[in-house]
């Protein structure tokens, strides 16, 4: 079990390098740098030397293979450099943002898997009965319906039925759960939802297949009662895919938060990688990329964990 | 309408105790998108109380739905009881309600199933599923439930059960998996055993084994087992009485030895008769049942056996009910009086074959046609995960085999899965390359071949492949199928050529030509072999591989692709080389055979030589093994087992590859690998105490 997890520990750092690489390159192969958007952004005459100082300052008049060596070198020593725009640090303007969207992420994450699961259980266990279809209608909408326009919609009718509006500053949960969670529930009600519809979906399928398993009939076969033959025999196989969803969904979530964000008009993490794009900042650019990177890395991660402790067969690495 | 011999039918007379379980006219539908199929239909049979009861027939003739509606299992909701009664310990199963049955399960009656590998929830460990139905049903508390589980795996002869235990199935092997299944099924002392083709899945020495342990368990318990099964020589190894069903029916039923010996009914007779059989000289041909069973979804309104039967008479388009011959022996035939011996049985017509012939001499000329020399095929494995530290081992899939096969005759191969057989026939083909070693065909070298080359003798080399329902794509027609291959090398001129040709292929192969506007899926498993083999006739090919070719097919079925094979082997000049694991077929159908063992080959000879006079401890054992369908042969001979399970490929044993199971074995086989040697004129052997 341990060689397993420093396995699959290991295997995370060639996507992370591949990652860098990949998003290092890509900046400098579009036309336009940060010197010319922040000094000629408006239509200012500045001349070449002024840019070239500038270009200087920021490294960026360094052949590429150094200032990827710069870059990567700093990265392993926890140093993400500074933001080109702003002067500081890429870590200080991560860190101050994602509080916020990681608590967002993780109550949808909670709201979905609180929806999702028993859901699809209920579902499958009451197939082509009108539990049902209602539920599979649900999942459907969820599906269809852009987790911003439902975000567009909560507010508006939070404005027209209570004439009330989340606040929109954020506070820290630990600080004041009232005000932050009043703030921060509604996203993450309107993502969660949209993420429930592909675990409900997940759930659903998993279990009724799991379901037919000669197993399930064996364990019937044996009198088991038939809430454990669901809960024990076909639940714990069943939640492998599911887990898997959710897992991917999670790692969707924190890059993909950018639209929820501007309709909730939240300071996150999001919102910066916008920002940071617009104004074509390397190191952000950069920061944020691998962050983003990362978590996927470590959510498969914990995915890849959570199957050894769910599927014994992983974890004694059988056949 | 149909009566069983139980004892409430009042023309049985009553011998031994009241029935255990008494299945009364029962009746089961299932609904699906076609329509409304009978699967069980006026179904009755008694068992009593620490009785072997077997219920033998062919796939979907309903006597697994019979099985799984007792133990009230059935699909919901497609499954329907439509009527009837399961009478058991004085109560009516079909009366109870979820939770009176769910009472039952486990406690009085268990079931064991047909597929050890996915009977168990992999997840869970085996102790916990053992220990289930001792907590649920009898309140036992964690101790007691470990001990009595300890109890039973030792009663099924897992040895070291305190530790496996806590382990998983996957870590079991199948016939390991099966005992598990037996020991959760003996848990909690049930009256009565359902075992649904209990040993299908698994190797001959291997299925000799566990049929051993639940006869002996049963018998020693004092529990009553019905075995349902289509094998006859499992039948005749078990049971005190039989019941013979077709097309949703009960045909006959009675005491094993007056089914076996003085069978009353035309199926049963032909079911006997088209079995090859080790114990007899082999005939000709086999005998076969022609046709296929009545499709349930809409039965003949006559018996339903006579569109196949050759003695049907006027009166058999009226439905015969099951009626008592003699004394506990029932037929449901109008004719049954008149069945009563061989002269009968050619009255009726149900001799087909000649008198036991030997086989016209071959074209045989001496001259092989395939040479194998010190073929090796490995494997590279990774054991563990990921990319790294990963441990790389290797099976030897097939290690130094030689062999030669001549001009139109059939070698046999046979073996216990994992042996390598079919890794030997894929790589004739091409579809393995082989590690080492060269395989001449017709003066070729199949191993370094050029794709040019290749592309020339695929057309001389086919194969026929062991599942008819995965092997031909679905989306393509019958006529599409067989003329692919026509295409793909060019050998026909235009299109209306190739349609000639396949219209003609079909007819060889004993379908009819508009056939070949269908789907696979609308043909039965015996029409799509037919389709296989014509496929690969399609090439005008001299030497076939038939990899298990008949193995999936039903009995009566299985009779009319053999003769086919040798029909076409007569008429075409072709050379085959048969893959099987069942010995009876392969003895039929094969001039020369070669037992296989773990990758090594153990000894080839004349099919005659190998069958009377077996030099090899291995090809004793499997021969030992392989159920004979005659209750007198079964119970005389002594139950020879080979023990143990077959070694990991991965960690063959060292020297001889059979010592560890070996009854022979002494310190010197562990020393080296055994020479095949020719110790008789053409008989050859690989072990040391020869």
């Amino acid at each position: 079990m341990l060689r397993y997890m420093i396995q699959r520990m290991l295997l995370m750092l060639p996507t992370l390098l591949g990652v860098a690489l990949l998003v290092f390159f890509m900046l400098r192969v579009m036309p336009g740098d940060i010197v010319e958007l922040k000094l000629r952004a408006d239509g200012a005459s500045v001349s070449e030397d002024v840019l070239n100082q500038e270009r200087a300052r920021l490294g960026l008049d360094k052949p590429l293979h150094v200032q990827l060596a710069t870059w990567l070198g700093g990265m392993l020593v926890g140093d993400m450099g500074l933001s080109m725009w702003t002067g500081q640090p890429v870590a200080h303007e991560i860190a101050i943002r994602l509080e916020l969207s990681l608590q967002v992420s993780f109550m949808a994450t909670l709201i979905a898997v609180l929806i999702s699961i028993p859901a699809g259980t209920v579902a499958a266990l009451f197939k082509d009965t009108w539990i049902d279809y209602i539920v599979r209608v649900l999942a459907i909408a969820g599906l269809a319906v852009p987790s911003f326009w439902l975000g567009m919609i909560t507010i508006l009718s939070l404005l027209t039925l209570f004439s009330w509006l989340p606040p929109i500053t954020f506070t820290p949960f630990l600080q004041d759960p009232g005000a932050n969670l009043a703030q921060l529930i509604w996203p993450a009600l309107a993502v969660g939802y949209r993420y429930s519809a592909v675990a409900t979906r997940m759930t659903r399928s998993a279990l009724l297949e799991v379901l037919r398993e000669d197993y399930i009939r064996t364990a019937r076969a044996k009198g088991v009662f038939e809430r454990l033959v669901v809960a024990r025999h076909a639940m714990r196989n069943a939640i492998l895919p599911v887990i898997t969803v959710i897992g991917l969904e999670f790692a969707f979530l924190i890059g993909g938060l950018v639209v929820t964000e501007q309709v909730f008009n939240l300071n996150g993490i999001g919102k910066l990688f916008v920002q940071a794009v617009g104004r074509g900042d390397y190191t952000l650019i950069q920061g944020l990329v691998m962050l983003v990177a990362f978590i996927a890395v470590a959510v498969n991660f914990a995915v890849d964990i959570l199957y050894a402790v769910f599927d014994p067969r992983i974890r004694y690495g059988g056949r | 309408m149909q009566a069983g011999l139980g004892s409430h039918s009042g023309a049985t007379s009553e011998s031994g105790p009241a029935p255990l379980l008494d299945v009364r006219d029962l009746r089961v539908h299932f609904v699906t998108s076609r329509g409304v199929v009978r699967a069980v239909d006026g179904v009755s049979y008694a068992v009593r109380p620490g009785e072997i009861v077997a219920v033998v027939g062919e796939s979907g003739c309903g006597k697994s739905v019979a099985a799984l509606t007792i133990m009230r299992l059935l699909a919901k909701p497609a499954g329907r009881v439509m009527g009837g009664q399961v009478w058991f310990n004085g109560r009516d199963l079909l009366t109870l309600d979820e939770e009176e049955m769910r009472q039952l399960r486990g406690r009085e009656l268990a079931m064991i199933f047909q597929e050890p590998m996915t009977s168990l929830n992999p997840v869970l460990p085996i102790g916990l599923q053992i220990m289930e139905p001792l907590q649920i049903h009898l309140g036992y508390d964690d101790a007691r439930a470990r001990g009595r589980a300890i109890e039973v795996l030792g009663l099924v002869g897992i040895s070291d059960a305190e530790r496996r235990l806590d382990q998983y199935p996957h870590q079991f092997s199948g016939g390991m998996r099966q005992r598990v299944m037996i020991a959760i099924a003996l848990a909690c002392n049930p009256k009565l055993i359902i075992a649904d083709e209990p040993t299908t899945a698994l190797d001959v020495t291997i299925q000799a084994q566990i049929l051993e342990l639940m006869k002996d368990l049963c018998r020693r318990l004092g529990i009553a087992l019905v075995v349902i099964t289509h094998n006859l020589g499992i039948v005749a190894r078990y049971a005190d009485r039989v019941n013979v069903m077709y097309a949703a029916r009960m045909v006959e039923q009675g005491e094993a030895d007056d089914v076996f010996n003085r069978p009353r009914h035309p199926y049963t007779v032909g079911l006997m008769r088209s079995v090859p059989r080790l114990d007899r000289p082999r005939g000709a041909r086999l005998e076969t049942i022609e046709g296929l069973p009545p499709n349930l979804l809409d039965p003949p309104a006559s018996c339903r056996f006579a569109p196949r039967c050759p003695g049907r008479q006027e009166r058999c388009a009226a439905d015969p009910a099951l009626v008592e011959i003699e004394p506990g022996h029932g037929s449901a035939c109008f004719r049954a009086s008149e069945l009563t011996g061989e002269d009968s049985y050619r009255h009726f017509g149900l001799v087909t074959a000649g008198p036991a012939a030997t086989r016209g001499a071959r074209a045989d000329d001496g001259a092989p046609v395939l040479a194998v020399r010190n073929l090796k095929k490995y494997f590279t494995i990774t054991k563990g995960l990921g990319l790294f530290g990963g441990t790389k081992a290797t099976v030897r899939a097939v290690d130094d085999v030689s062999f030669e096969i001549r001009r139109g005759e059939t070698l046999g191969l046979v073996g216990e899965s994992g042996c390598g057989k079919t890794t030997v026939g894929r790589t004739l083909l091409r579809l393995e390359q082989a590690t080492a070693g060269e395989i001449v065909f017709e003066g070729s070298d199949l191993v370094a071949a050029d794709q040019a080359e290749m592309a020339r003798l695929r057309q001389k080399i086919q194969v026929i492949f062991q599942d008819p329902y995965s092997s031909l794509n679905p989306r393509m027609t019958v006529g599409e199928i067989i003329g692919e291959p026509m295409h793909v090398h060019k050998i026909e001129p235009d299109a209306a050529a190739v349609k000639a040709r396949v219209a003609d292929l079909l007819g060889q192969v004993g379908l009819f030509p508009y056939m070949a506007e269908r789907y696979p899926h609308e043909l039965s498993g015996g029409q799509r072999q037919r389709v296989g083999i014509a496929r690969a006739l399609a090439m005008k090919p001299t030497f076939i591989v038939c990899d298990e070719a008949v193995s999936a097919l039903d009995v009566s079925i299985q009779g009319q692709i053999i003769n086919l094979l040798e029909d076409l082997q007569r008429q075409h000049g072709l050379t085959y080389l048969f893959i099987a694991h069942d010995l009876a077929v392969v003895r039929h159908i094969s001039d020369r055979i070669m037992v296989m063992y773990l990758g090594r080959v153990m000894e080839i000879a004349d099919r005659d030589t190998l069958y009377a006079d077996p030099l090899h401890p291995y090809t004793k054992a499997l021969l030992d093994a392989a159920p004979v369908p005659d209750p007198a042969v079964e119970r005389a001979r002594a139950p020879r087992l080979l023990g143990g399970e077959l070694p990991s490929p991965l960690t063959p044993p060292k020297g001889c590859v059979f010592h560890t199971r070996c009854t022979l074995a002494s310190a010197e086989c562990s020393a080296d690998v055994p020479k095949l040697r020719e110790i008789r004129p053409g008989h050859h052997a690989a072990c040391i105490k020869i």
